[in-house]
């Protein structure tokens, strides 16, 4: 059962991707949806069977890997309640997503491949979640960012697609140099690479000390930091982050499936599935809550500026990522893959959805150029609005929320439970709650509400003075990048232009997963983080629940309950008063804090300290050996230099020139019979 | 197969061949190389399936004493030797493809030099007497000489002078280290010699020596710059057996030589290995990041992946020469099939700068496939044979020492951003350029080439064992030759006072490097 669920994808990404030419499109197309569907429809009734109860964790072997001495690993699936959790949501996501791109990526002439890549990633996260053993994980790992690599740059026309496809390889691949040599030191300390013989041992290895590039440390606290760099990379935390908004280049589905719900995900669950070696260290634990808090604080801040509408919710992606690292150092692990469990669904609600206003907006993604969208695309409006419900997380505690509500609130209760750091926290996760809040109402006033503002949009003006232009996503994208907005004629500031609802494959998946958002909360909270249903869902899963933690955070005082209500309908009424009621709001609150605007605007100015510190100077070393230390160093006093010395420069260019090759092989051979003629003097 | 000279008869097959090559015409010169290169292809097929993995050591040795005076014809293969012999011989067929079109004069000549280069190469291998070894080890260089100097580019003369340059100074110091270990073992059988044990002030002398030659051989920073030079010279399928094959000759003299006949010089001076892998790493990789010729991009990521083997070999544990061997089979394959790549193009537009294409997904949509394969596949992407050598090799180092592994693993990041850029320039981008856009994808003789390939990149990724199984060993037995001199890892591991009562003690028992 397992192998089909996660070899389907594969297969079906090798059967459209090397057979396209062969079944046509269509073909590829269903294959690839079907084979999803298929796994998702097998994956369901494992979740349920941990959900009742009746699960059991089990290893499969499929194939033998590698054997090195006592470094062995094989090619296996894992299956427990963490994975079986993992399972439904990449598995269901995936298929929607599939389904999805039949209207979204309609006029696209290279569709059989978006559905390889699509399933190709979804083999390879798949992959990553099933591992029972580190280096399988870092082949899913290093495979989900091949295929994210793929799909970030798969209109490959575009310069900044490929701009933003390298980033995002590159970028990870310094979280990876983090992973391996974690792994590395992983095998050195416990001798395995088998996570349950590692998760097994950790506590043993607790207190004791090692020497990692000249520096006496605390065993696992490096290896959970080396270890939790790879996590960085991969869920965009702090510092590793930059990769994750430019990804936005890539198709709007796979912003959803890769770049929200499943791929950046997988660095909070690496850190649950070894939570017992985090646990090991308080250190580490430390350093995974402030990172997640901080970048939870970055993320929200720069998403209240941007105008980029897949932008605000790719930064919004990154703060709640955020929020699940912070769950997890303060070791709430079941509240952080309830979130995670959660998000995926409407986090990819949201960005579904926005990639139905793009399509109805002809590709216009700047929100300043949307507006009074929700009699238009209604169904769009409504699915957008329940994901925002959700993210903002909208609940009365005690009675009934949607889905953000139960998770967001359970990592807030269970961060002000921990204490200590977690209290500290808590106030930044109830700051970023009113930010939140803040940022999803903007998006959905300035898109939904208000008066239209499309003439101002290229995009549109072209779609109105050629009706026949939607063909070209690339070119379009690439050529209009700087829009020089001339006002048209029509007065109503819809230029015109009649947006239409999206066909109905586009609208079946935002349906769904509205479901998810409003109902993934209520139906399995119980499971994921209440104390004695949490211990019996988590068994088997060497998840470290902790009980007494969970215990402890349903019985927060009630203020600490309520507070994230309250801060979001702050952030609500803000919203309304700035993009609805009192529209010159923003722009007058801009040019008071100009400086402020400027740096969140400009995301902190990370991407042009990476530039100098990092890029430039790259280039400007490789320069430097090759020019300077190759050629004018090496060579110059090497061979050139010996050239010169035995014949002089210049008459050895003329010699060079008239064939030499064939003295040089002389030369050769007369050693060689000189070395016979030795060999038959000396031992004859 | 027991008393069958299989591996003379490896040798004569080409050997007859490159004769007949210099009296038929030239389209039949063609058919004869291809036809002779299979055929020890399929002799190699059947030395893999008749070598007995875990038996004798050394397996199918023939010995005919005296031909020269004490100077033996002695054959014989191990697993280590076995797995590049294979390497050899599946890489010639590919090579003789490679040319069949793009070289048109004194095409029997050309045939007869590849044909006698993988005498050579394959002689290198077998060999079990010191000076026949030798003698096959600098021969050669000769049809590589001739294979650049007559059918290279523009600028091939300073090319083969700057190979030829190198490659004598290091040779002659290794032929004086030899005669100086027959002088000392009074034998030149190679067997014997592993076992003989040097004294320790003359292992230092002799290590130096041979180290002289087998660096340059690597190549190895700073006496690397002869490669890319050779690699941009050279044909394409000059470039592939010199990066598939030629690199891989210094790598096996360490591990056949240096190693288990120096082993305490090998202790003492592995830090030169160390540090020079480390700058080579790191040096090389940023000079790949800055090339604008294709060709001298992909030679200088060669030097950087071979300064990981050299470091995985001076791990001396089972990680790090397994997985440098590893690295040495799946460059030999992906190199040779990244310079084909190289070679494709070339073929159509005749120039190897990289801002001249763009746009190739567009109208070469299975060349881009397989060009990505193998890009994947330099950069190490697991599932892909670059990745099962780097990791183990870069785990056995770090077991060793975490500051090389450290450096070395940067090597990954630099890896991705040099590679990724290069594809990014040649195959994606606008398709603008007229004579770009009339370029036509594989015909059928590339889709021959390249399709063995990527099924063998693929397959030493997924299934690594096939390839590991007979080299093990081999370098278990190296491994214990070298335990007495090998230093202790910098990890230190200390047990502490663990949080439970119920710790596992056991674990501290790893400390230092597990085997």
């Amino acid at each position: 059962m397992i192998q089909a669920i996660v070899f389907l994808p594969l297969l079906a990404a090798l059967v459209a991707g090397l057979g396209q030419r062969a079944i046509g499109p269509f073909a590829s197309k269903l294959v690839t949806t079907g084979a999803l569907f298929t796994s998702c429809a097998l994956s369901w009734p494992i979740f349920l069977s941990f959900v009742t109860g009746t699960g059991q964790a089990e290893v499969v072997t499929v194939l033998h890997w590698v054997s090195s001495g006592a470094l062995q690993f094989n090619w296996e699936l894992r299956v427990d309640t963490l994975t079986a959790v993992m399972l439904v949501v990449i598995t269901t996501v995936s298929a929607l997503v599939h389904l999805y791109s039949w209207g979204y990526m309609e006029e696209d002439p290279d569709q059989p491949r978006f559905f390889a890549y699509l399933s190709l990633f979804t083999f390879a996260m798949l992959m990553l979640v099933t591992a029972n053993n580190l280096v399988q994980m870092f082949f899913g790992w290093e495979g989900v960012g091949l295929a994210s690599y793929l799909l970030i740059g798969f209109w490959y026309k575009k310069p900044s697609a490929n701009a933003a496809a390298i980033k995002a390889f590159v970028v990870n691949r310094v979280g990876d140099l983090g992973f391996m040599l974690g792994i590395f030191g992983t095998f050195l300390v416990f001798g395995t690479v088998s996570i349950p013989e590692i998760l097994a041992a950790a506590p043993g290895m607790a207190g004791s000390t090692i020497t990692f590039l000249g520096m006496r440390l605390d065993t696992m606290t490096i290896l959970c930091l080396l270890l939790f760099i790879g996590a960085m990379g991969k869920s965009a935390q702090l510092g590793l982050h930059t990769w994750l908004p430019d990804a936005m280049e890539g198709p709007t589905p796979v912003s959803a499936l890769i770049h929200a719900a499943t791929m950046v995900t997988a660095g909070v669950f690496m850190v649950c599935r070894l939570s017992p070696m985090f646990e090991t260290s308080d250190v580490a634990q430390g350093v995974v809550m402030f990172v997640g808090a901080a970048t939870c604080f970055f993320a929200a801040t720069v998403a209240t500026t941007q105008w980029d509408i897949k932008r605000v919710i790719a930064y919004s992606t990154c703060s709640q990522l955020g929020y699940m690292f912070f769950a997890a150092g303060a070791g709430a692990y079941g509240a952080a893959m309830f979130h995670l469990f959660t998000h995926a669904f409407f986090k990819a609600l949201l960005f579904l959805g926005a990639g139905s206003v793009i399509h109805a907006m002809h590709h216009e993604q700047d929100m300043r150029y949307y507006g009074n969208l929700r009699k238009q695309i209604p169904i769009t409006f409504w699915a957008m609005m329940l994901g925002t419900l959700a993210i903002t997380g909208v609940g009365i505690a005690g009675v009934a929320g949607f889905a953000g509500f139960y998770s967001k609130d359970g990592i807030l209760e269970a961060a002000f439970a921990s204490g200590g750091g977690g209290v500290v926290a808590f106030w930044v996760g109830i700051f970023v709650a009113f930010l939140t809040s803040f940022y999803s109402w903007r998006l959905v006033f300035l898109t939904f509400y208000g008066k239209a503002r499309w003439e101002q949009s290229e995009h549109i003006q072209h779609a109105v003075h050629d009706d026949h232009g939607h063909g070209h996503y690339d070119n379009a994208h690439a050529a209009h990048d700087d829009h020089s907005h001339h006002h048209d004629a029509h007065s109503d500031g819809t230029a015109g232009y009649h947006p239409h609802e999206s066909p109905i494959t586009m609208l079946i998946p935002l349906v769904l997963l509205s479901i998810g958002a409003v109902f993934a909360g209520i139906a399995f909270h119980h499971q994921f983080i209440y104390p004695e249903e949490g211990m019996a869902f988590w068994k088997g899963s060497m998840l470290a629940f902790d009980e007494h933690l969970m215990h402890a955070a349903h019985e927060v005082p009630l203020w600490v309950k309520w507070t994230p209500f309250t801060v979001m309908a702050i952030g609500l009424f803000l919203a309304w008063n700035s993009y609805i009621r009192n529209t010159t709001l923003p722009a007058r609150f801009v040019a008071q804090f100009k400086l402020l605007h400027q740096f969140l605007y400009n995301k902190w100015y990370f991407d042009e300290l990476y530039n100098i510190l990092f890029i430039k100077p790259a280039f400007a070393i490789g320069r430097f050996f090759w020019k300077r230390g190759d050629e004018q160093t090496i060579d110059r006093f090497g061979p050139d230099g010996v050239a010169a010395l035995v014949q002089g420069g210049t008459r050895l260019a003329v010699r060079l020139q008239s064939g030499y090759v064939y003295g040089y092989a002389f030369v050769m051979l007369l050693g060689l019979v000189g070395l016979a003629s030795w060999a038959m003097v000396n031992f004859l | 197969m027991s008393g069958f000279p299989i591996l003379s008869l490896m040798l004569a097959v080409p050997a007859i061949a490159a004769i007949a090559c210099l009296f038929v015409g030239d389209k039949m010169a063609r058919w004869v190389a291809l036809g002779a290169t299979l055929a020890t292809f399929v002799l190699g097929c059947i030395l893999w399936a008749n070598f007995d993995i875990g038996g004798a050591q050394w397996q199918f040795q023939e010995l005919h004493e005296g031909i020269f005076g004490r100077f033996n014809y002695a054959l014989g293969i191990d697993g280590m030797a076995l797995m590049l012999i294979m390497l050899s011989v599946f890489l010639m067929p590919l090579c003789i493809l490679a040319s069949w079109e793009s070289i048109k004069s004194r095409v029997g000549l050309y045939m007869s030099m590849f044909l006698v280069m993988e005498v050579v190469m394959i002689g290198v291998f077998m060999a079990q007497d010191l000076l026949l070894f030798y003698i096959f080890f600098e021969a050669g260089l000769i049809p590589m000489y001739f294979i650049i100097g007559i059918w290279g580019g523009a600028n091939r003369k300073y090319a083969a002078y700057k190979f030829f340059l190198y490659t004598l100074l290091g040779s002659v110091l290794m032929l004086i280290a030899m005669i100086a270990m027959i002088a000392e073992a009074g034998t030149t059988s190679i067997p014997v010699l592993l076992n003989y044990d040097f004294p320790v002030q003359m292992q230092t002398w002799l290590w130096l020596a041979f180290f002289a030659s087998l660096a340059v051989k690597m190549p190895m920073w700073p006496v690397h710059t002869w490669l890319p030079d050779a690699h941009v010279q050279a044909p394409t399928a000059g470039s592939m057996i010199l990066a598939g094959v030629l690199l891989k000759l210094g790598a096996y003299g360490f591990i056949r030589f240096m190693m288990p006949m120096f082993p305490d010089a090998s202790g003492q001076l592995m830090w030169v290995v160390f540090g020079l892998s480390m700058i080579a790493v790191v040096y090389t990789s940023l000079v790949a990041l800055v090339q604008s010729d294709m060709k001298k991009l992909i030679a200088y990521s060669s030097v950087a992946h071979m300064a990981i083997v050299t470091a995985g070999l001076f791990a001396f544990n089972q990680q790090g020469i397994e997985g440098a061997l590893i690295i040495m089979l799946s460059h030999g394959v992906v190199s040779a099939a990244l310079f084909f790549c190289v070679g494709v193009i070339y073929d159509r537009l005749h120039t190897r700068e990289i801002d001249r294409y763009g746009g190739l997904a567009v109208n070469m949509p299975a060349y881009a496939l397989f060009f990505m394969l193998f890009t994947m596949a330099s950069i190490g992407l697991p599932g892909t044979s670059g990745f099962v050598g780097e990791f183990l090799s870069l785990a056995g180092i770090y077991e060793a020492s975490s500051w090389v592994a450290f450096v070395c693993t940067t090597g990954i990041i630099l890896g991705a951003a040099y590679m990724l850029y290069l594809y990014r320039r040649v195959v994606f981008g606008e398709l603008t350029k007229d004579d770009v856009k009339a370029m036509p994808d594989l015909n059928p003789r590339e889709w021959a080439v390249l399709a063995p390939l990527a099924a063998v990149a693929l397959w030493m990724g997924v299934y690594p064992e096939s390839f590991l199984a007979p080299m093990r060993g081999d370098v278990t037995t190296v491994v214990a030759r070298l335990a007495p001199a090998k230093p202790a890892g910098d990890a230190h591991l200390a047990a502490g006072k663990p949080k439970a009562a119920e710790a596992h003690h056991g674990e501290a028992h790893h400390a230092g490097g597990v085997q």
